[in-house]
């Protein structure tokens, strides 16, 4: 009889935490093309007419550093949940993701007080249309990162505890979009 | 109770049957509509990938067809101009994200979990999402530019409809990629490190990767032409520009990284054909990793080329192009030549049989290598090939070549996904028959580049005989068509048969195999494996082959 050993449980290798990366890796990308996008046109557009930022416009800067400011916390508190989690501390791991759920809604606020503040027709020109792909894409994001806070809360207030390693890939989705924001913040807001 | 059991072997179409072992688990899912709709095991998956990319071939053939008869007629155009430029940009969308990325993903999802002793995919639901993501979006795709949108197109609402769709197409791509990029890394069986992966799944791992890491640029790149072109389009051009800022998702080297599974496919078939191990497996995979590094032509956004009369540049600037030229074009070339090498040693170690992975994965290769030097010299100003259609011609190359070697792929590990052999005696002379169809549909086009004949055209002027190029490259098309109509006909005449004595059974392992997908059983069971395989070895069949010879 000719048999392959049988193996103990298959090893847990944390394809959640794998895939966020995988999924990280991506929206780094994605907004790694679209930056490096956008300082082209502007350089092209200097270039070309000495105007990149169409005149009358003011980028609301309040907001944005706000943002960058609210994603300190929003870090913080994600790394709570898996300090938390670690520790079979359901209470502790329910409050952290809970808030950082809403510093993600705060952060959402944040951009669409922008969006209001502006004042500025996504028609009229590249930095008008170029601006809200970029910060809509974003918002888009950061949505799905709310959501995936929501799934990861629901899934400890129904008594999945255990289950840390989505704590983990949570915390590093948050950590990878903090980080592109302030390249983001960098590029749009202060460079503009 | 062992992983995996012997079970009676003998079974018609079984060369090798004295050692076949088998896992007995699972169950075979019942059929039916809904059970396509929700399926989350990895082979209907890949299946339903491979599927439709074969639909997806044909309808680039057709295309083809259609504007080479258009180009015959090089003084007018047959189909009209204002038709032109829509049918050249779903010819580009199509050949690379409807027929080389999902064929060879779609290969990879039903096979490489097999390979990897998993009992599934990581992310099921996530590559079925994406699958049904891709179709949607690549039937909006269709439908729009028939309705004129696509590039070029008059309908404001369709070109807007047009580039929603691509998006959504990508998305479908992305998040396959992503499932089958997170199963080689992390549901292998235990004591399979990286170095003991089988060579297709790590090839296929790094073209997963190269989809992961390029695909979200495309996407933005078309975000910006969408917001663009809805609001006025004062950025990013009219609708015959769309493709400008975009441009490095359809063309090379990108595209070459999308195509390194076409090395495994050669690798894997070739290994299993001589029954020896694979040397130097390290430096195989540093080479597939470099076809890979043809990502970089993605991520740089530019063409990396050499200027004209680079001879007359200073020292500084010539470097300054050759550095970049060298990394984005050089390296994947280089690190084909390297699988190529290594090829040829496992060949050397043994007596192939003549397989139709080994064969056409072989063939496929040598295709997309024969694209990297066209595309190599594409970028030398010199040779001054910049908008012509040579071009297009090593496109097609890879395009072409993907098809021929997953004909292979599809051949070799059929008794797998469907259990049942695909008659490799009639594969392998179709796969050449592509081969041919390849040369005859790219290096025509290469020749007329040097006459530049402009890229995306139909109507141009050149001395030299252009009706013969456009001729040659029509008849490619043709044959390419009959390849594919050829090998559907064949795999469905031999998946369907119900007589037994003319389309027998496959047996386990049909090939001698030497990795874990030949010790399940023929066809893989819905969860792969009774339970997870210990691997000590790159080739852990073969161990076993070996170690019962031995104590026989």
């Amino acid at each position: 009889m000719i048999a392959l050993h049988a193996g103990p449980e298959p090893a847990p290798r944390r394809q959640l935490f794998v895939g966020t990366a995988l999924a990280c890796a991506g929206i780094i990308t994605l907004f790694g093309g679209m930056l490096a996008t956008w300082m082209r046109m502007r350089t092209n557009a200097i270039d070309a007419t000495g105007e990149w930022l169409p005149r009358k416009v003011i980028v609301p800067e309040v907001p944005s550093n706000v943002m960058l400011i609210a994603f300190l916390p929003l870090c913080i508190f994600a790394q709570w949940a898996v300090y938390a989690a670690r520790r079979d501390d359901r209470p502790n791991a329910g409050l952290a993701l809970g808030l950082t759920g809403l510093m993600g809604l705060a952060v959402i606020n944040g951009m669409v007080f922008t969006f209001n503040q502006i004042r500025l027709p996504v028609a009229g020109g590249a930095y008008n249309s170029m601006f809200y792909a970029v910060t809509g894409t974003f918002t888009l994001v950061v949505v799905l990162g709310v959501v995936f806070t929501v799934v990861c809360l629901f899934r400890y207030l129904g008594g999945r505890s255990t289950d840390r390693e989505i704590v983990s890939a949570h915390a590093l989705y948050w950590y990878v979009l903090a980080a592109v924001f302030a390249a983001v913040w960098f590029v749009v807001f202060v460079t503009k | 109770m062992t992983t995996i059991e012997t079970h009676a072997t003998g079974t018609a179409g079984q060369p090798h049957g004295s050692h076949s072992v088998a896992v007995v688990s699972g169950t075979v899912s019942t059929g039916g509509l809904v059970r396509w709709i929700t399926a989350t095991d990895h082979k209907l998956i890949g299946r339903m990938f491979v599927g439709v990319s074969a639909a997806g071939g044909l309808g680039v053939a057709v295309l083809g067809v259609l504007l080479g008869i258009d180009r015959l007629a090089a003084d007018h155009s047959v189909l009209g101009l204002g038709v032109v430029p829509q049918l050249f940009g779903a010819y580009r969308v199509a050949l690379i994200y409807a027929v080389l990325v999902p064929a060879l993903l779609g290969l990879a999802i039903a096979v490489v979990p097999l390979q990897l002793g998993a009992r599934s995919l990581a992310f099921p639901r996530l590559a079925a999402t994406g699958f049904w993501l891709w179709l949607i979006g690549l039937i909006l795709v269709v439908i729009t530019i028939a309705a004129n949108g696509g590039p070029g197109g008059g309908d404001r609402k369709m070109v807007e409809g047009f580039l929603a769709a691509h998006i959504v197409v990508l998305l479908g791509l992305f998040a396959a990629s992503l499932a089958l990029a997170a199963s080689v890394m992390a549901t292998r069986a235990p004591g399979m490190n990286m170095r003991r992966v089988p060579p297709f799944s790590f090839a296929a791992l790094i073209g997963a990767l190269v989809s992961v890491v390029a695909l979200p640029m495309v996407i933005g790149g078309l975000i910006y032409s969408l917001v663009d072109y809805r609001y006025g389009g004062s950025a990013f051009g009219s609708s015959k520009e769309l493709w400008d800022h975009v441009g490095y998702g359809f063309t090379q080297p990108l595209t070459f990284g999308f195509a390194v599974a076409v090395f495994g496919i050669a690798i894997d078939g070739l290994v299993t054909s001589t029954g020896k191990r694979l040397p130097m497996r390290g430096t195989m995979f540093l080479g597939f990793g470099l076809v890979g590094l043809g990502v970089l032509g993605g991520i740089v956004q530019f063409a990396a080329g050499v200027r004209r009369n680079l001879f007359d540049l200073s020292f500084g600037t010539a470097l300054s192009d050759i550095v970049p030229f060298a990394i984005v074009q050089l390296l994947p070339l280089l690190g084909a030549l390297i699988v190529f090498g290594l090829g040829g040693l496992a060949l050397s170690k043994g007596r192939p049989q003549a397989s139709a992975g080994a064969v056409l994965g072989m063939l496929g290769s040598l295709l997309i290598v024969a694209a990297m030097l066209a595309n190599a010299l594409y970028h030398i100003g010199d040779a001054r090939l910049g908008g012509t259609v040579f071009e297009e011609g090593t496109r097609l190359y890879v395009g072409y070549g993907a098809v021929v070697a997953v004909i292979g792929g599809v051949t070799h590990w059929a008794p797998k996904l469907w259990g049942r052999m695909v008659p490799t005696k009639m594969v392998i002379p179709l796969g050449m028959l592509g081969f041919v169809a390849t040369v005859l549909a790219s290096l025509p086009y290469l020749i007329a580049g040097f006459a530049k004949q402009p890229a995306d055209a139909v109507v141009f002027d050149y001395s030299g005989p252009k009706a013969l190029w456009n001729a040659l490259s029509l008849i490619g098309h043709v044959l390419m068509f009959l390849t594919i109509i050829g090998f559907i006909l064949v795999a469905v005449g031999s998946l369907t048969s119900r007589n037994a004595d003319d389309r027998p059974d496959a047996a386990d392992d049909p090939w001698n195999g030497q990795t874990l997908e030949w010790a399940t059983s023929s066809p893989a069971p819905e969860n792969n494996f009774a339970a997870v395989p210990v691997v000590t070895s790159p080739e852990p069949l073969l161990d076993l082959k070996q170690e019962a010879a031995r104590s026989a």
